[in-house]
C-alpha cells in the first residue's frame, strides 16, 4: 500500500495500538528547556523513576536567558532557579545538558538540526508548539505539553492519537524579496490561525524542493501557528548534504545506511493526503501581519482588510485585534513608523537570516529612533556571524549583537518591548503581550525588519535591494 | 490533579471569543514556576487585570453574574504555545470542563492529561448555549461522561461529544498515562530490539 512519508515514519515507530484509541509511539529524539520540564522531573522523582532512555534527551536553557552578560548570574531569581533546575535535572537524571555560555549553548530549535542531533527519519518531541522545525529534515517533530514531557522521560513513549495528513504544495518559483518566512506567513494567512488543526502537513512541490535547509526549518517552524501537529519535508540532496558531517549524524557505513533508508522515505507517487493544497509562488509577496494571531497577515503593500460578516464571534475578535494594534481597515501599514526591530528566534535567528539582514543594512546606517535586538539563534551562530564578518557590517551600519537565547520572541527573560511601542519582530507570534505587555508586534522576514531598521518605518526591501 | 470524572451539572463562565491562545490564558511571564500549583491567580491575566493590578471590571472573570466550573469559549480555544500551564491554570481556577466548537490540538491534549474535560460542540449548539448564558446566566449545563452528553438545561438541547476510549477511561478512573506506559516497558524494549 502506497504511504505518505508521514505514515512511513510514524508507523515505523508504534509500539502499540490502543484499539479505538490512540498509538504507543517510540520518541528517538527529545529535546528540553527550563519552561516545560521541571514538573515533568519532579513526576519522575514523586513516582521513583529513572529517565529511561537518558542518551535520547537533550537539554538547553533558552527561553528565560538574559542576551547581554551571560557570563554573570541571571538577575531575576525566579528566572535564574529555572535554569538552575534544569541543570540539576540534568545533572541527577544523567541527561544531556549545554548549559548557559556552553559552545552548544543555543535555543533548542536551533541546536538540535546543526548539531545533527535532529535527523531524518526520526521521532522528536519536545515541551515546546515550535518544535515541528526539526520536520524540515523529513522527520515527524512535533509540540507536547509536560505531563507527555514526562511520559517521554519515564518511557522514551507518548500516546499520541494518529493526526491526519495534509499536503500543501507551493509551486513556481518565487520573486525576487521574498523569503520563507513570507511563504510561510502567506500559507498561514490562507490557511488561517485554526486552519490546519487535526493535521499533519507536508510541504512540497517546486518552490519547496528549491529551498536551502535553513530556509526550511523556518517554513516547518511555523505549522503551529495554522494549527497544525507538525510539519515535515521530504528528505531529498538538500538535506543529507546538509546533515552530513553534523557532530552527532551517523558517519562512515553507518551514514551510508541511513541514507539508503532515508532515500525510502519520501511519499509515494500515488500516496493519499486527507487534503491537498495547491499555492503559486508568483502569488507571494514580502508579508506582514496587522493583527494578533500570525493567520492575520497581508502583503506589504496591502492594506488591512474588512472585517468578517455573517461572522459575530470573528468580527468581535478582528475588532479586538485592531483595537489592540490601533490600525483600522483600509489603512496601509507601509510606511508606518516602527520602535523596535527584533531579529532571531527559532524562526529567523539562523546564519542565513543575519545573512539577508545584514544584505540591506550594509553600507546604510540604523534610523536613529530604532531600538534593534539582533539576537543569534546559537553560539554556533554567533561564531558563524563573526567568522563571515556579518558582524564588522552590522557594526558599521549602527547594530550591536547580542547573546543567544529565545529573547523578545516572547519576553521571559528582559528582552521586553514596551507597552504601546510597534515591534517589527521575525519571531513566530504577534499575540496580545506576546513581547512584553501592550507590545505591539508586526511579524516578518528578516529583509522586512532589515528595511525597517534603517527606514525607521514599515518599508517594502525590494525598494532598497 | 489526578481525579475521578463522571457527571458534572454547574453554570457557565462565558468568552465568546476566537482563536484565545495559551499566551492570553496564561502569559509567558508567569512560565517560571517549577510545580504545578497556583497558575489559576493568573489565569487569563491581562484580560484581568489593568497594568496596576486592578482588576477590569468588564471582563467576565471579575463579573460575579458569572460563576460555575464550566468555561465556554469560541472555536480554536487554546491556539499557540503548547505551555501546559494554561491547563494547569484552568484547572487551578476551578474549571472542570471548557466547552467549545474547535480547540488547539496540543492544549486539548493538555486538558485530558490535566483531568479537565474538552467537549467538543456544533457551533450551532454553541451558539444556542452563548444567548441561553447572556439572557440567563443562572442556566446550567450538564456534562455526562459515561454517556459523552452535553446538554444546555435551559432549552433542553443535547449533543454527543467525542472522547477516545482510552482517554475516557483514564479520566472516569483517575489514571493518566505514565502509569499505562510503564505497564507497556517490555513492549517497548522489544521494539527497541527488534529495531536494532
Amino acid at each position: 500500500m502506497s504511504k505518505t512519508l508521514f505514515d512511513k515514519i510514524w508507523d515505523a515507530h508504534v509500539v502499540n495500538h490502543i484499539t479505538d484509541g490512540p498509538d504507543q509511539l517510540y520518541i528517538d529524539r527529545h529535546y528540553c528547556h527550563e519552561v516545560t520540564s521541571p514538573q515533568a522531573f519532579a513526576g519522575l522523582r514523586e513516582r521513583g523513576l529513572k529517565v529511561f532512555r537518558p542518551e535520547r534527551t537533550v537539554c538547553s536553557p533558552d527561553h528565560n536567558i538574559p542576551t547581554l552578560n551571560q557570563d554573570k548570574p541571571i538577575e531575576d531569581p525566579i528566572s535564574r532557579n529555572q535554569v538552575d533546575t534544569l541543570s540539576r535535572n540534568a545533572t541527577d537524571f544523567g541527561v544531556t545538558y549545554f548549559g548557559i555560555g556552553h559552545p552548544k549553548n543555543g535555543i533548542i530549535h536551533v541546536i538540535g538540526p546543526e548539531n545533527g542531533l535532529t535527523l531524518p527519519g526520526s521521532t522528536i518531541v519536545c515541551g515546546d508548539s515550535h518544535t515541528s522545525t526539526h520536520g524540515a529534515v523529513g522527520a515527524v517533530a512535533f509540540g507536547i505539553g509536560t505531563s507527555e514531557v514526562e511520559m517521554v522521560l519515564a518511557s522514551q513513549c507518548i500516546i499520541q492519537n494518529k493526526p491526519k495528513t495534509m499536503r500543501i504544495n507551493i509551486e513556481g518559483t518565487l520573486r525576487k524579496g521574498v523569503t520563507a518566512k513570507d511563504i510561510a506567513l502567506y500559507i498561514i494567512a490562507q490557511m488561517t490561525t485554526g486552519g490546519a488543526t487535526g493535521y499533519f502537513v507536508e510541504y512540497a512541490g517546486e518552490a519547496i524542493r528549491n529551498l536551502s535547509m535553513e530556509e526550511r526549518l523556518t517554513v516547518c517552524n511555523l505549522s503551529i501557528e495554522m494549527g497544525a501537529r507538525g510539519g515535515m519535508i521530504a528528505p531529498d540532496e538538500t538535506t543529507f548534504e546538509y546533515v552530513k558531517g553534523r557532530e552527532y549524524a551517523p558517519k562512515g557505513e553507518e551514514w551510508e545506511k541511513a541514507v539508503a533508508y532515508w532515500r525510502t522515505l519520501p511519499s509515494d507517487p500515488d500516496a493519499k493526503f486527507d487534503r491537498e493544497i495547491t499555492f503559486h509562488a508568483e502569488d507571494i509577496e514580502p508579508r506582514i501581519t496587522f493583527g494578533t494571531n500570525p493567520g492575520m497577515g497581508i502583503g506589504i503593500n496591502d492594506p488591512v482588510p474588512a472585517p468578517p460578516v455573517n461572522d459575530e464571534q470573528g468580527r468581535i475578535s478582528f475588532e479586538k485585534a485592531l483595537d489592540y494594534m490601533g490600525f483600522a481597515s483600509g489603512e496601509k501599514l507601509a510606511g508606518k513608523p516602527v520602535d523596535y526591530i527584533f531579529l532571531g528566534s527559532c524562526t529567523n535567528g539562523r546564519i542565513e537570516d543575519f545573512r539577508a539582514f545584514a544584505s540591506i543594512v550594509k553600507g546604510r546606517k540604523k534610523h536613529p529612533d530604532i531600538t534593534a535586538w539582533l539576537v543569534p539563534g546559537s553560539w554556533n551562530v554567533d561564531r558563524q556571524i563573526r567568522e563571515e564578518g556579518i558582524d564588522t557590517i552590522l557594526h558599521e551600519a549602527g547594530f550591536q549583537l547580542r547573546q543567544p537565547g529565545c529573547s523578545a520572541c516572547l519576553a521571559m527573560n528582559e528582552d521586553k518591548i514596551p507597552a504601546g511601542k510597534l515591534a517589527v519582530s521575525t519571531s513566530n507570534r504577534n499575540f496580545e503581550g506576546r513581547q512584553g505587555p501592550g507590545a505591539r508586534t508586526i511579524l516578518a522576514g528578516p529583509l522586512v525588519a532589515a528595511a525597517a531598521a534603517v527606514t525607521g518605518c514599515i518599508t517594502d526591501p525590494r525598494e532598497l535591494m | 490533579m489526578k481525579e475521578k470524572f463522571t457527571t458534572i451539572t454547574s453554570t457557565c463562565i462565558p468568552l465568546p471569543m476566537e482563536n484565545v491562545d495559551t499566551d492570553q490564558i496564561i502569559p509567558a511571564r508567569f512560565l517560571k514556576a517549577t510545580s504545578r500549583e497556583g497558575f489559576g491567580d493568573n489565569l487569563f491575566r491581562d484580560w484581568r487585570y489593568d497594568a496596576d493590578g486592578n482588576p477590569r471590571p468588564d471582563f467576565v472573570l471579575n463579573d460575579p453574574t458569572y460563576s460555575g466550573c464550566i468555561l465556554v469559549a469560541g472555536k480554536n480555544f487554546g491556539s499557540g504555545s503548547s505551555r501546559e500551564h494554561a491547563a494547569w491554570a484552568i484547572h487551578d481556577y476551578g474549571f472542570r470542563v471548557v466547552i467549545s466548537s474547535f480547540f488547539a490540538d496540543i492544549h486539548k491534549q493538555n486538558e485530558l492529561n490535566c483531568f479537565v474535560l474538552p467537549v467538543t460542540v456544533s457551533e450551532s449548539f454553541l451558539a444556542e448555549l452563548f444567548a441561553t448564558i447572556a439572557s440567563s446566566p443562572k442556566a446550567e449545563v450538564r456534562v455526562d461522561l459515561p454517556t459523552q452528553t452535553v446538554t444546555n438545561l435551559a432549552t433542553g438541547r443535547s449533543e454527543t461529544f467525542d472522547i477516545n476510549p482510552y482517554k475516557k477511561q483514564c479520566l472516569s478512573e483517575g489514571l493518566d498515562d505514565v502509569e499505562y506506559l510503564l505497564s507497556r516497558q517490555a513492549d517497548t524494549e522489544a521494539w527497541e530490539a527488534a529495531r536494532r
